[in-house]
């Protein structure tokens, strides 16, 4: 695509999420949820972000939208830092988000319209009450829901209807950026299906740029130009979806996408997967340097010293290990 | 004889709103050593297939007609104190969710023995030593100091290791294992799906393993059954339903997952939403999503129908294209192990 060589549209640079833990009465330590992640999403690009529970990749979606404040690190929008109060009211009408749970993240006491119209009324978007409403037909009309639902309660509705009323919401404002977090994780394959080519179509028709976080590598796959794969608040690995998914360089995204059961019994029975040892340390006590090396095997002394650099080695794909020449 | 044979099962939940018939007319067979997989989308009744099989329905369920034979010996109605020595004992069952099939209150290695006692009449110092050893064959490292510790903690994946632990202590015939893996990370679910299929083969039990996801049936399953709203659409070996389906549904399933094949193309969703329980049709129940739907669909539900020696299933288009022998669960004597 001609247009993903322009300026990107996000530009994420050394962000940084800390969460302070206590551990007892007076102390507390800092939990690195994130931890110097940089990134770029270039306008009508879907950037996939995968990794397991407890790796950083909500809070990364949720730091970039400011739901979370940020510890260190700039957020780039549009070429333009998002740094006061008034950026910050600004990038909200661009950049809206999808959450993953489509029981708890709608109000059950509020009518679907009105759930719709909730950012346009925040914004004050909507001159007249004419206006609002047709405003919330056009976007209900959008995601495949039909005009009477609109008086109805959130709890009327299925697992996969209530994600497209969250899908509505997340338009309201006209944004340009979406970030998705798990929007299809709670849903039925035959309904996930539905949702996914949604976001698809939404895509074409709206020029929107999506982030979209997941652990089903099938579905990131599916949906993603470029993939980014973060451990323990690191990124390890971003490069574009097929190279990552047919080549990966770094030993835990290797791990990873060996692990994804393939729904091909031929392929499964022959498939030779890497089955990590041990489980993902927690983050309050992250190893020194590199840290996947308590899990890696191919670690060596020098893994233990230092972070390794997330550099690029061959043209956009970008791997944090310090051994990536002599593993692969 | 077989190892279980499951015949025309009817199991309902008698709600405010009306009886729910959450499983209808579900018949198979597992022999012994095999694996099978039971798929299917939340509400389709693969999961109190499971709990009928066990009985530890919820106090508004009942199984209302059919027959589940463990070894030739009918289990429905038999009454608690025999299901008392077939639970534990001969099927064992292994839960979704490892953080709350846990007592958080007691140390693991107290649930393993107290499970352990209950049901063998070894004493507390061989009960725990029965422990030790069952930790050590699901590979938790350190099992003595595991014991001390409480469930919260151990990581998911340890915990899963635990139920399996306390699930295969007294070698049961049959471990149903529902959705073992979905509350899990994939580099913890091949971890587990890994320890399964290696003490499948090392203690040569048979599995029904219950999920939606059509990955690990790939992966793990001799034979799979695919369920729509409390019956079975279609039944087989593993590589006759992924390679040969033969029911719309199935064929719908296979095409709405995203996988190398269909790379860059659209996926092709189900159309609709799954069906009311409370309100079947007369006719197919997968009719009113189905793109092939005919008017006989509509009108009246199609029976099994046999495709091959591994193959059977319930949809119309069979019968309209010459396949009408009814499938017969019973039908050893052709070689049928479905």
């Amino acid at each position: 695509m001609a247009e993903q060589e322009k300026t990107p549209l996000v530009d994420i640079r050394h962000l940084k999420k800390y969460f302070n833990i206590s551990t007892g009465m007076f102390s507390s330590k800092p939990l690195k949820a994130v931890d110097d992640v940089s990134f770029t999403i270039k306008k009508g690009e879907t950037l996939g972000l995968v990794g397991e529970s407890g790796c950083g990749k909500t809070t990364v979606g949720r730091t970039i939208l400011q739901l979370y404040k940020p510890t260190g690190g700039e957020i780039i929008y549009d070429g333009k830092p998002v740094r006061t109060a008034k950026d910050l009211a600004a990038f909200r009408t661009k950049a809206t988000m999808v959450f993953q749970d489509p029981y708890s993240s709608l109000n059950p006491r509020m009518t679907v319209a009105d759930i719709i119209a909730e950012p346009l009324d925040v914004h004050n978007l909507c001159k007249t009450k004419e206006e609002r409403r047709e405003r919330v037909l056009q976007l209900m009309d959008y995601v495949g829901l039909n005009s009477e639902h609109a008086s109805r309660y959130a709890h009327e509705f299925s697992g996969g209807q209530r994600q497209r009323i969250g899908i509505a919401r997340s338009l309201a404002v006209n944004p340009e950026f979406i970030v998705c977090d798990e929007p299809v994780s709670a849903l039925d394959v035959s309904i996930q299906a539905q949702v996914i080519n949604m976001f698809d179509e939404l895509q074409d028709k709206l020029g929107l740029t999506y982030l979209f976080i997941a652990h089903d590598l099938l579905v990131v796959r599916h949906i993603s130009d470029r993939i980014a794969v973060m451990y323990l608040g690191k990124m390890v690995e971003l490069a574009e979806a097929r190279d990552i998914y047919d080549h990966p360089l770094h030993p835990y995204s290797k791990s990873l996408i060996s692990s994804v059961p393939v729904p091909d019994p031929k392929v499964a029975r022959a498939n030779q997967r890497i089955v990590l040892k041990g489980d993902i340390p927690s983050p309050l006590n992250a190893p020194s340097g590199c840290p996947f090396r308590t899990r890696c095997q191919y670690a060596t002394d020098a893994c233990a010293q230092s972070m390794p650099e997330f550099k690029e080695v061959k043209p956009g794909h970008f791997v944090a290990c310090h051994r990536t020449e002599e593993i692969n | 004889m077989s190892l279980l044979e499951v015949r025309d099962l009817h199991t309902s939940f008698f709600t405010d709103a009306g009886e729910v018939p959450a499983v209808n007319g579900v018949s198979f067979t597992l022999e012994r050593g095999k694996v099978l997989g039971i798929v299917g989308e939340s509400g389709s009744g693969k999961s109190v297939t499971a709990y009928s099989i066990m009985q530890i329905l919820a106090d508004t369920g009942k199984i209302v007609g059919g027959s589940i034979k463990l070894d030739g010996q009918e289990l429905v109605g038999a009454g608690e104190k025999v299901m008392r020595t077939v639970r534990g004992n001969k099927i064992s069952i292994i839960f979704q969710d490892p953080m709350t099939s846990l007592n958080p209150t007691y140390t693991v290695g107290h649930q393993l023995i107290e499970a352990i006692r209950l049901h063998t009449n070894r004493d507390q110092k061989q009960a725990y030593e029965r422990a030790v050893e069952m930790l050590r064959l699901v590979n938790v490292n350190d099992p003595e100091k595991r014991m001390k510790q409480y469930p919260h903690e151990h990581s998911g994946g340890m915990r899963q290791r635990v139920m399996i632990a306390m699930a295969l202590a007294c070698e049961p015939d049959i471990l149903i294992a529902d959705e073992p893996t979905t509350a899990l990370d994939v580099t913890i679910q091949a971890q587990i799906l890994e320890l399964m299929q290696s003490l499948q083969k090392e203690l040569g039990m048979a599995i029904i393993m219950i999920t939606h996801d059509l990955g690990v049936v790939a992966q793990l399953c001799d034979e799979i059954i695919v369920m729509y709203a409390g019956g079975i659409c279609e039944q087989g070996t593993a590589d006759e339903i992924f390679y040969n389906p033969r029911h719309e549904y199935t064929k719908g399933l296979m095409r709405s997952i995203p996988s190398v094949d269909n790379d860059g193309e659209k996926l092709q969703p189900i159309t609709g939403t799954p069906i009311d329980l409370l309100n079947l049709p007369a006719g197919c129940p997968f009719a009113p999503r189905c793109d092939s739907a005919m008017k006989i669909c509509i009108r009246e539900k199609c029976a099994s129908v046999r495709i091959n020696d591994d193959h059977a299933a319930a949809c119309w288009v069979n019968v309209k294209d010459g396949f009408n022998e009814a499938y017969d669960p019973d039908g050893t004597d052709n070689g049928e192990e479905v």
